[in-house]
């Protein structure tokens, strides 16, 4: 290997690590908050690629009726649960208008939008329209009354949703893979190294992502709700935080992220309605280097799988999965080593 | 002969019956297939609903019992009996390395790292040549017995049905064994676990051993089974489908396995019939459906069908009570004790710093034989972080600690406990779902010594025995026999910390460390519980007790050793404390 290989495999290592580094964020942001252990990180990149694909081919994506189907369900629970309470009819009727009403504008946008042609961006932005509210309705139909439940109970929880999404992936967008169009097709070139607009727009959405997430946890309110429930949720509880809004929240913010990453890589590989597992593992193996707590370790570990990934498969192009998932148990006797303390549940 | 053990016998003299009756070959592959899936999920009920670990690698062990199987047969024509062997061999190697590197940490990264090994294993038999690649390993030879072919379905339904029932009564046993004890006390927390001395490292390392290793032998069963090995049965996904069946059988029970692997089974036929003909395009549908049940079954029926299905024929299986059969057992050996007057616990300027937060404050105090030692204070004064320092819980930030003459400073809580100091907690600690008798009988788990393949056999009997006869005998000194067989669960607090009183005696200790041990209790309770303690100073025991209800401390301590602010204040006896107005100024302030 010479130099410019080197360099043209470490640009794709960072590139890849770019996109890692924003799962591994929306990993560590749910597991603080919520606890859970969201295995289904990965559809939801998956979900954002096709819904744009679907979008560029002039018909509706699946996704829409999902949004759909998934906001009647969670409306019918809750106004069943709520009827149960004995709550007045009224505020619970409001309560389920509340529910659907945002899925349903979107939906009709959709509709309408779909036949249009419109220009990439704007489907772009229609996508993540979409699948940004599935976070947090997923979070309202599987998590949210097993709140208080263990950390294992929610990580099964986590497994079942990664199964029911992954199959209505394949109902809704078929077994067939797409590659969407690149939203920059401008080529730089920089020595051995040629820069693709794409990977321009990769790091630049990237880096963007992760100071705007910075802000809001430092600056704004929301975001210190957000970090006071992850350090302790019954004293954010007593502080008048609502632990349900901030699952939701933060379900909805890994949504966005998931959808968002699913646009970015979507021009640079083909998509099919079972990619995002092994994507989102991989943000999760960066995820456990930073102990699904620290951020900054986390990008760290992005970074380093995303190099593993590109130099594991010049070295050994089928095994770089295995070389992946596999530096996992070097990390792991590493953290066992560095803090071995086994905390009570 | 226990109804459910006629019960037992019924069921397997029937599975015994159906290959010969005229029953459908479909039905008889559809079983062999349930005996080979409830194998694997045996493992899981053991590591997620008795141990509550989990792990989604379990297809990945059925792969490599599998694979060892197919590969050695077939190029190297390795009868299978010796195969199962190396195949168990590298699924223990790999599983003592997932162990080591995750269960010394929470619980989560277990199952996180089975998930990684899961995907790299599959990887790994997809793209090795030598493993056949997409394509597998063809031609696996049929298992004979004794020159007794078993190539037909209805044959070898007989080999895998024996281990999978064999595999069964096994972790029954075990489960109600010492070691099954052990195991079950992981779900409670490591601390008192620990505190009775067992390694939960250990325990935690052998249940994910033990799972792996029926997996093991599923996967080498379902080699010879399908004369055929490829990777996609063996892929995350199928990792996640025996968690699905454990957990929609019932994860708490060994009979939940084979609830669930046999709803799976049948439900999956059926489903992948039916769902592509609904949707119009083929593809593997019936996930949603899996998916969806999942969580719904942990939302509305955390525990599994089985319970269920208990409570419906409850009048035919009655539950267990356990028959009383060690009367006559040999008591358990007993250490030798200390002196009367002899130094026993000698505590040296101890100290316990939470960053800036000096919890406890160079405290020193000492405890001869036989006395009743009353450590007291304000709430907040350090008292339990001092207990905790004592008995090994925390780690102190200097000071040391001698008992019986032995430094004991830098020890464990679990070494420390062999050594003979037992303690109480200020709350509870109990296995809910185990009976009194049971609960108390952990604290005998140093005293005894069989091992988890004596248990499965059932060789640990006599040791038994005597463990249950010792756990009565303490239930019996505070006087709980009449509710040995309650389930601790449903002790009122009184009652429950009495029981933790037992179980600590039940160590055979020679101090005795109690955390609060009048707290909840009613009066006349209160009443009792100091003519127990009374009795066991009398029979030479050592006690050191944190209290709060005045009466009680004067009442029955020797000497008392008052702490403010992590600082010991004064040491004396009950009048010399009373008395002492340092005492009267940090309850009550002093006058200006």
């Amino acid at each position: 290997m010479d130099f410019s290989i080197a360099s043209i495999l470490a640009l794709d290592g960072v590139t890849n690590g770019a996109v890692y580094a924003l799962l591994a964020t929306a990993t560590v942001l749910l597991f603080a908050v919520t606890r859970v252990i969201f295995i289904p990180q990965g559809e939801f990149v998956a979900y954002g690629a096709l819904t744009l694909a679907v979008l560029q081919t002039g018909q509706v994506p699946g996704t829409v009726w999902l949004l759909l189907i998934m906001a009647a369900v969670a409306a019918v629970v809750e106004a069943v649960d709520g009827l149960r309470q004995r709550r007045p009819v009224g505020l619970v009727a409001k309560g389920a208008v509340l529910t659907l009403a945002v899925p349903l504008v979107i939906a009709t946008v959709a509709m309408v939008a779909a036949p249009m042609n419109l220009p990439l961006v704007v489907q772009a932005l229609l996508t993540l329209a979409i699948v940004t509210p599935l976070g947090g309705l997923t979070y309202r139909l599987a998590y949210e009354s097993l709140a208080d439940a263990t950390v294992l109970v929610l990580l099964i929880v986590s497994v079942g949703v990664h199964f029911a999404l992954t199959g209505v992936g394949l109902l809704f967008f078929g077994a067939e893979g797409y590659r969407n169009p690149s939203f920059w097709d401008e080529r730089f070139n920089a020595g051995p190294l040629m820069l693709t607009g794409q990977t321009v727009i990769i790091f630049l959405a990237s880096a963007a992502l992760i100071v705007l997430l910075w802000l809001f946890f430092e600056r704004s309110l929301y975001g210190k709700a957000l970090r006071a429930t992850a350090v302790n949720r019954l004293g954010a509880r007593l502080m008048g935080i609502s632990t349900v809004q901030a699952g939701r929240l933060s379900f909805t913010m890994a949504a966005f992220i998931g959808a968002l990453s699913g646009l970015l890589i979507g021009p640079t590989t083909t998509v099919f309605y079972d990619s995002g597992f092994l994507i989102g593992l991989k943000g999760f193996v960066a995820a456990v280097f930073g102990g699904l707590a620290s951020y900054p370790m986390a990008l760290v570990g992005a970074l380093g799988v995303g190099l593993l990934e590109s130099f594991g498969s010049f070295w050994a192009s089928s095994f770089k999965e295995v070389i992946v998932f596999t530096s996992i148990l070097p990390v792991l006797l590493w953290r066992s080593l560095r803090d071995p303390h086994t905390e009570e549940d | 002969m226990a109804a459910r053990t006629r019960w037992f016998l019924f069921f397997a003299t029937l599975l015994a019956l159906l290959p010969a009756l005229p029953v459908p070959e479909f039905w008889i592959t559809q079983l062999n297939y349930i005996g080979l899936y409830a194998t694997v999920s045996l493992g899981l009920v053991l590591l997620t609903g008795v141990a509550g670990l989990t792990s989604f690698g379990q297809a990945a062990f059925v792969g490599v019992g599998a694979y060892t199987a197919a590969f050695l047969s077939v190029n190297y024509q390795i009868s299978p009996w010796l195969t199962v062997f190396i195949g168990l061999a590298i699924t223990v190697a790999v599983a003592l390395v997932l162990a080591a590197v995750t269960l010394k940490m929470s619980g989560h990264y277990l199952p996180l790292a089975t998930m990684a090994w899961g995907l790299s294993l599959y990887y790994t038999m997809s793209n090795m040549d030598w493993l056949g690649k997409y394509d597998g390993i063809l031609g696996v030879p049929a298992m004979t017995l004794f020159g007794l072919s078993l190539a037909s379905g209805r044959s070898y339904f007989y080999l895998i049905w024996v281990v999978a029932l064999l595999a069964a009564v096994g972790v029954v046993h075990l489960l109600d064994s010492r070691t099954g004890r052990a195991i079950r006390a992981l779900k409670g927390g490591v601390t008192m676990a620990e505190a009775m001395g067992i390694s939960t490292y250990r325990y935690k390392v052998l249940v994910f051993v033990l799972a792996a290793m029926l997996a093991s032998i599923s996967g080498w069963l379902f080699a010879h089974f399908q004369r055929t090995v490829n990777p996609s049965p063996f892929a995350l996904g199928k990792g996640i489908e025996y968690l699905f069946m454990a957990v929609l059988g019932g994860v708490g029970n060994v009979w939940g396995a084979f609830t669930g692997a046999a709803l799976v089974k049948v439900i999956e036929e059926q489903l992948q019939d039916w769902l592509p003909r609904l949707f119009g395009a083929s593809g593997n549908y019936e996930t949603i459906v899996f998916g969806v049940v999942l969580v719904i079954v942990l939302k509305y029926a955390p525990e599994g069908l089985w319970p269920h299905v208990e409570k419906l024929f409850a009048r035919f299986l009655p539950s267990r009570q356990r028959v009383r059969d060690w009367a006559d057992a040999a008591p358990l050996p007993e250490r030798s004790k200390p002196q009367r007057g002899e130094l026993l616990l000698d505590v040296d300027r101890v100290r316990k710093q939470f960053g800036g937060l000096v919890a406890v404050n160079d405290v020193s105090f000492q405890i001869r034989t036989g006395d009743i030692v009353g450590l007291i204070g304000p709430n907040g004064a350090g008292k339990s972080t001092t207990f905790n320092l004592v008995s090994g819980v925390l780690s102190k930030t200097s000071g040391r600690v001698r008992f019986r003459g032995e430094d004991v400073s830098a020890l464990s809580s679990r070494e420390i406990a062999r050594r003979g100091l037992s303690r109480t907690f200020q709350h509870v600690k109990m296995l809910p779902d185990m009976t009194v008798l049971e609960n108390v009988a952990l604290g005998g788990y140093l005293r005894s010594s069989a091992g988890t393949v004596q248990a499965m056999l059932r060789l640990d009997r006599a040791e038994e025995r005597q463990l249950l006869r010792e756990a009565e005998r303490q239930l019996v000194r505070i006087g709980m026999q009449d509710q040995m067989h309650e389930l601790a669960g449903n002790l009122a607090l009184g009652p429950a910390r009495m029981m933790e009183i037992a179980r600590a005696l039940c160590t055979d200790p020679a101090l005795l460390l109690l955390d609060e041990p009048a707290a909840g209790l009613r009066h006349k309770e209160k009443q009792a519980l100091a003519t127990v303690l009374r009795q066991l100073k009398g029979e030479g025991m050592s006690l050191l007790l944190v209290e709060h209800d005045m009466d009680f401390v004067m009442n029955l301590t020797d000497r008392i050793v008052v702490m403010e602010f992590g600082t010991k204040l004064i040491e004396g006896t009950p009048a010399e404390v009373q008395a002492s107005p340092v005492v009267r100024a940090a309850y009550l302030g002093t006058e200006h």
